[in-house]
């Protein structure tokens, strides 16, 4: 009696040592994996805030060793971005609405499904290519239209899977009470179906801007950057990512400042733009 | 009346082949982006065939292109990140839905999914001004000396520590996907029904044992499928890594040494880059990405699928 009692109590112990090991592993690696998070967000602002002032707002981009701002970068990213999203979210809209309302019975739909899916996780750069192969060569140099072109690229599929998510949320009763009442498919879906989605479709589109307003890879090879106001976006246009880029990895200190400023910048809007997401979403359940 | 039917029965047609149509646009996309990728790394892939993906040479000067440095890049980058971000992403997610007390586990779930929000080129950033530095200045002289002191892996950690080089690209890239794997791994782990896991402390099982027999076994295949998407995300990934691999086109041994990757050769080569044959040996890089991240998420796809039909089965 009393020897199987000691090889429990035994056992008793490893078991409770090992679970006090692992979890304690696990306190460890949060505070290992937010040590660095917040290491990072320290930096950035710290050197954001040192660097950010109004001239950064009214200033076009410098040459080296002059002083500048970011405002035609500014200004040509809020531009490249809205266009990208003006593309990209209509098409969206309307490929989730198909996967939600007429998808059931569709064969096309898994298949569509999937390659959302590929086009969500495609890299970047690879969307850069891309158009690149097929806008700026074609046309003869980079412009602004082919940055918003790739933009909407990577917000396409976003769109598609929330508008998706979305429109299956709505409960297939208001569907069929409003055709009861005699009317079209067309009518439900979009004076019912859209209706009752509607902030669940506007915060795809949101989340859509915060992924695309910070993205860099696809631009170099498209809206590639420009010194100063572009005029029209048919010819190579500023925007905030590339000018980081480059700033951040030239020798002038001015130019490095800048980059941090920027990149402060790009950093609270993209932060910004999810918290009104998250809220949206707490209010709209 | 009979008008306002037919009008409506057209209205109908119309708006379900519209939204039809564009599903099928976003098929041809992914159609057109595979033609062009193929069409453009033609000339390529022609003159160097099979040669392209094993040769180690990338000579603009000889025109000479061979892929394996960036592949190799790549890669090594991405198995570093996995081991830096798999476990510690795993002990978060842990830490929030086993460990965390109740007014911390919102918290500490929102600020780890608004930092998977951070746009990739500000992880590259501090990578380049903050973190290379400091690694180049205090670590990288460590491992060089203990490390690198040893018979097997030893070459792998010997030379100058210059900061930026694949090492530290496989480290910030593990960083970045950390929240992101993070917050996929803790919503997996809320899947499991409490009632498994209270049956499991019921029987006086501990936490770790709960973890082990019960959570894991029934979120297993999510898991793979979660890490799976966490490498495709590292594959891909081009600012983070751009800033601080070096750009350097020469395969090394050591892991201190620059190196470049897929994307990062595109980042820094594709617009400079002169003549046909240097354009389309770049965009064959491309073309083997997208063939490389779209093995990882067929796969990642299947093992959720999986997951989700075993789900049906069980409710």
């Amino acid at each position: 009696m009393s020897v199987i009692k000691n090889i429990n109590i035994n056992l008793y112990r490893k078991r409770r040592l090992v679970n006090f090991l692992v979890l304690a592993c696990s306190v460890l690696t949060t505070l290992f994996g937010l040590f660095w998070l917040v290491w990072l967000l320290e930096t950035l602002f710290l050197h954001g805030f040192r660097y950010l002032n109004l001239s950064v707002f009214t200033e076009p981009t410098p040459p080296p060793g002059q002083s500048g701002g970011l405002a035609n970068a500014i200004a040509g990213s809020v531009l490249i971005t809205i266009m990208g999203v003006l593309l990209g979210a209509p098409l969206g809209v309307l490929s989730g609405t198909f996967l939600s309302e007429y998808g059931n019975r569709s064969r096309v739909a898994p298949i569509i499904r999937f390659v959302n899916d590929v086009l969500l996780s495609a890299p970047s750069i690879i969307l850069g290519v891309f158009i690149y192969e097929i806008v700026v060569v074609p046309s003869g140099h980079f412009s602004g239209w082919a940055g918003s072109l790739s933009l909407a690229l990577i917000a396409l599929p976003i769109i598609v899977r929330t508008t998706e998510d979305m429109l299956k949320l709505v409960p297939n009763t208001v569907r069929e009470a409003a055709c009861a009442l005699g009317a079209p498919r067309w009518k439900v879906t979009v004076a019912i179906v859209y209706r009752a989605a509607r902030a669940g479709i506007f915060t795809g589109i949101l989340l859509a801007v915060a992924r695309i307003s910070g993205e860099t890879a696809p631009l170099l090879f498209t809206a590639l950057n420009n010194q100063f106001w572009s005029s029209s976006l048919n010819e190579p246009v500023a925007n905030l990512p590339v000018v980081i880029f480059q700033f951040a990895m030239s020798p002038y200190e001015d130019w490095q400042h800048l980059a941090w400023a920027g990149a402060l910048l790009i950093t609270i809007s993209v932060l910004i733009l999810n918290i009104i997401v998250r809220t949206f979403l707490r209010t709209g359940k | 009346m009979v008008r306002s039917g037919t009008r409506g029965r057209i209205l109908d047609v119309v708006f379900a082949s519209a939204t039809k149509a564009s599903a099928i646009f976003v098929l041809l996309i992914i159609v057109a982006i595979m033609l062009s990728l193929l069409i453009g790394a033609w000339p390529a892939l022609k003159r160097f065939g099979f040669y392209f993906v094993i040769s180690k040479e990338w000579n603009p000067v000889t025109e000479h292109f061979g892929a394996l440095v960036a592949i190799y890049g790549t890669i090594v980058t991405s198995i570093i990140a996995m081991l830096i971000g798999v476990p510690v992403s795993f002990g978060i997610a842990v830490f929030i839905t086993e460990l965390c007390p109740a007014w911390l586990k919102q918290p500490i779930a929102t600020a780890i999914e608004l930092l998977a929000a951070i746009p990739s080129i500000i992880y590259g950033m501090w990578g380049l001004f903050v973190f290379a530095p400091f690694f180049g200045d205090h670590v990288e002289p460590w491992l060089s000396n203990t490390l690198g002191r040893l018979p097997v892996i030893g070459p792998l950690f010997s030379g100058p520590p210059l900061g930026i080089g694949v090492l530290t690209a496989g480290i910030i890239l593990g960083i970045m996907i950390i929240p992101f794997m993070a917050s996929v791994f803790r919503d997996l782990f809320e899947v499991v029904p409490p009632v498994l896991k209270e049956s499991a402390y019921g029987i006086g099982a501990t936490t770790w044992e709960v973890i082990k027999k019960i959570v894991l076994p029934y979120t297993k295949i999510g898991v793979v499928g979660a890490i799976m998407l966490g490498l495709g995300r590292a594959l891909g990934e081009t600012m983070a890594v751009t800033f601080v691999i070096g750009n350097a086109d020469r395969l090394e041994t050591s892991l201190l040494m620059p190196g470049n990757t897929i994307s990062s050769s595109l980042a820094n080569q594709f617009t400079e880059a002169v003549g046909k044959l240097y354009t389309s040996s770049l965009i064959a890089l491309g073309l083997l990405l997208f063939i490389l991240t779209f093995i990882v998420l067929f796969v990642a796809k299947y093992l959720l699928v999986r997951l989700t039909l075993k789900e049906g089965v069980r409710t």
